[in-house]
């Protein structure tokens, strides 16, 4: 008798063991909210990280980047990505980037970023202004290969893609405190650090 | 006021009086799709009204749009929604369509999801009253430099990019449950419907503390100005955490680091060795007296109030005293109820104006035991030798306490950097 309530005792824990893992990622609500498919969540899923894992297949040279500025670009930025109705893109020349220290009215030239990925993915997603979203990723890919040029960042027959992008070295890559950001920040610092 | 700017106040003003008529006999939705298409039309009364009744002032260029709060004519601790300052780093205001937009929550995630706004709904909701302020609020290149002419800028270019509201929502943390984080998850990464398709990095933690995705705000649907349908609310962080027009929500293991964040937010720093601080998370304690402030005038020597408005971005106003001396010695203001947690209070003070000319200012203490400093400390600390001299930089996250001089004529100047 005794053998058999335990029995059952251990069958019940069994029982609620498993309940409890059924349980365990349930979805309270579970009939709010439509499941994404791969293919929806590939036609939106456009904001490339810093280690450029979106990054799509496609490629482009300073060259090819030179035309596709002149005609979708320089209107606002100017011929040389010198600035015009928004800020200038270009600091430095061709083999001389800009090094720090920074002044703030310098920091809108690509050449401040501290990764590759950010002009590429900026420009992907929000550029031209009258029509984001319109450029190719060849487009793309060209117009970052001539900022990062004409910032004296990369030669210019370098070819970029989703492999060479990431491996750029940014000049201003340690120009940033903390090094990567870190929430909580550690240890903590008065309010107007 | 010249006559430019008078004529581009009555242009605004008669712009608002056909939006209100049109409103009127309009559905509550066409009202929504006419200020999103003419943005800068302001609900104001119409300009022959004998009642006085403050309005957004507007600046547009081809990268930005800005709204001012007219914290002059602020009371209590709420600002109406169309009040309520906005910035937005594209050139117009999405009119997106409630009925069809859709939010996701994709990445690091168990089971992506896609919520209407409906869906939103009839989850569990919150309502909360939190301030929503523009990290580069009050930076001292708005101050104006009073030395050349007149009071400098009204207090509502210089202050006025804060603002404090009622939000009801969603928390994100229900959403994110709904979608089940993976463990390895520790980022959120998310991009508003507007053009400029706007983007911030979110950590984790606090996503799951007491962020909220909003879609009213003081008791309407969130205007299309402030994110219509949807937008994200970081209590006490950095304005651009509250991203609007909420579109797509990433769940990543490391900070993205968008071109807004890397780019547009952070500022080189003498003391950092011309390196840039990023990702400060919280807005500092602050506090400004929002009456008498630069552009009021008094009318003659007796009590006046002297109210403002004080905030702390890690937490609850525990303090704010009132110096009426330039800054000798410092009295205690009245706190008034309400004092929530990251949200606006209204702090009020007792004043006989002798009719001499004096500084009166205000400085804030957090419940976590933080004092605004004076421009002069705050530029110490950050490397700069004479704040004086210095270029008015666009320091981001400038707290310093607010001095005005009042002149024996009453009138009241801007003497942050006198």
């Amino acid at each position: 008798m005794q053998c058999l309530i335990n029995r059952n005792v251990s069958k019940l824990c069994v029982l609620l063991a498993l309940m409890a893992v059924a349980a365990f990622g349930q979805r309270t609500y579970p009939s709010l909210g439509t499941s994404l498919s791969q293919d929806e969540i590939k036609s939106f899923d456009m904001i490339v990280g810093p280690e450029g894992k979106e990054l799509p297949p496609g490629q482009g040279t300073s060259k090819e980047g030179a035309d596709v500025f002149a005609k979708k670009c320089a209107a606002c930025h100017g011929r040389r990505g010198e600035g015009g109705s928004v800020q200038h893109l270009v600091l430095g020349g061709p083999g001389n980037p800009k090094k720090g220290p920074w002044k703030d009215t310098e920091k809108s030239a690509v050449s401040y970023y501290p990764y590759p990925t950010i002009a590429w993915d900026y420009i992907n997603r929000a550029m031209p202004a009258n029509k984001p979203g319109s450029l190719t990723p060849d487009e793309v890919y060209s117009a970052v290969a001539w900022l990062f040029y004409m910032n004296g960042i990369i030669g210019e027959n370098d070819v970029m893609d989703a492999k060479s992008l990431v491996k750029v070295q940014m000049p201003n890559r340690d120009g940033f405190v903390p090094a990567k950001p870190v929430w909580p920040p550690n240890p903590k610092k008065p309010s107007w650090y | 006021m010249n006559s430019k700017r008078s004529s581009r106040r009555q242009f605004l003003q008669r712009a608002a009086a056909a939006g209100l008529a049109a409103g009127a006999v309009g559905s509550a939705s066409a009202q929504s799709r006419a200020v999103a298409a003419k943005p800068e039309a302001k609900p104001m009364l119409a300009e022959a009204s004998r009642f006085p009744f403050s309005g957004l002032e507007v600046t547009k260029r081809i990268d930005h749009i800005t709204y001012y709060t007219p914290i002059q004519d602020s009371a209590g601790i709420i600002t109406p929604a169309p009040l309520h300052f906005m910035q937005t780093h594209a050139s117009e205001i999405p009119d997106l369509d409630p009925k069809e937009h859709r939010l996701t929550i994709h990445g690091m995630v168990e089971r992506p999801l896609s919520f209407t706004l409906d869906e939103l709904k009839r989850l569990p909701s919150v309502s909360r009253i939190h301030f929503v302020e523009c990290h580069g609020n009050g930076s001292p290149a708005r101050h104006s430099d009073h030395e050349k002419k007149g009071s400098g800028v009204p207090i509502q270019f210089v202050h006025g990019m804060t603002s404090c509201s009622e939000w009801t929502g969603v928390l994100l943390s229900v959403l994110l449950k709904e979608a089940g984080v993976k463990k390895e998850a520790s980022w959120l990464v998310y991009e508003g419907g507007d053009p400029g398709k706007y983007t911030y990095t979110l950590p984790l933690a606090k996503a799951m503390d007491d962020v909220m995705v909003a879609y009213a705000q003081n008791g309407e649907p969130v205007r299309p100005a402030q994110g219509h349908p949807l937008r994200m609310l970081v209590p006490g962080w950095e304005g651009p955490f509250s991203v609007k027009w909420l579109k797509h929500i990433k769940v990543v293991d490391q900070p993205y680091i968008t071109w807004n964040e890397a780019m547009n937010h952070s500022i080189p720093r003498p003391d950092l060795g011309g390196k840039s601080r990023w990702h400060h998370f919280q807005m500092a304690p602050k506090s400004v007296i929002t009456r008498p402030s630069s552009g009021h005038t008094l009318s003659g020597p007796g009590f006046y109030e002297i109210t403002g408005l004080a905030w702390s971005g890690y937490g609850t106003v525990r303090r704010v005293e009132i110096s009426i001396d330039g800054g000798k010695t410092w009295k205690d203001a009245r706190l008034q109820a309400p004092i929530l947690r990251m949200a606006h209070t209204r702090f009020n003070f007792d004043w006989n104006w002798d009719g001499q000319e004096t500084l009166i200012q205000s400085r804030c203490t957090d419940d976590q035991g933080e004092t605004q400093l004076s421009v002069a400390e705050l530029y110490k600390n950050w490397g700069y030798t004479d704040y004086k001299s210095q270029d008015k930089t666009r320091a981001i996250h400038f707290n310093a306490i607010q001095p005005w001089r009042i002149a024996k004529d009453g009138s009241v100047y801007d003497a942050m950097f006198d």
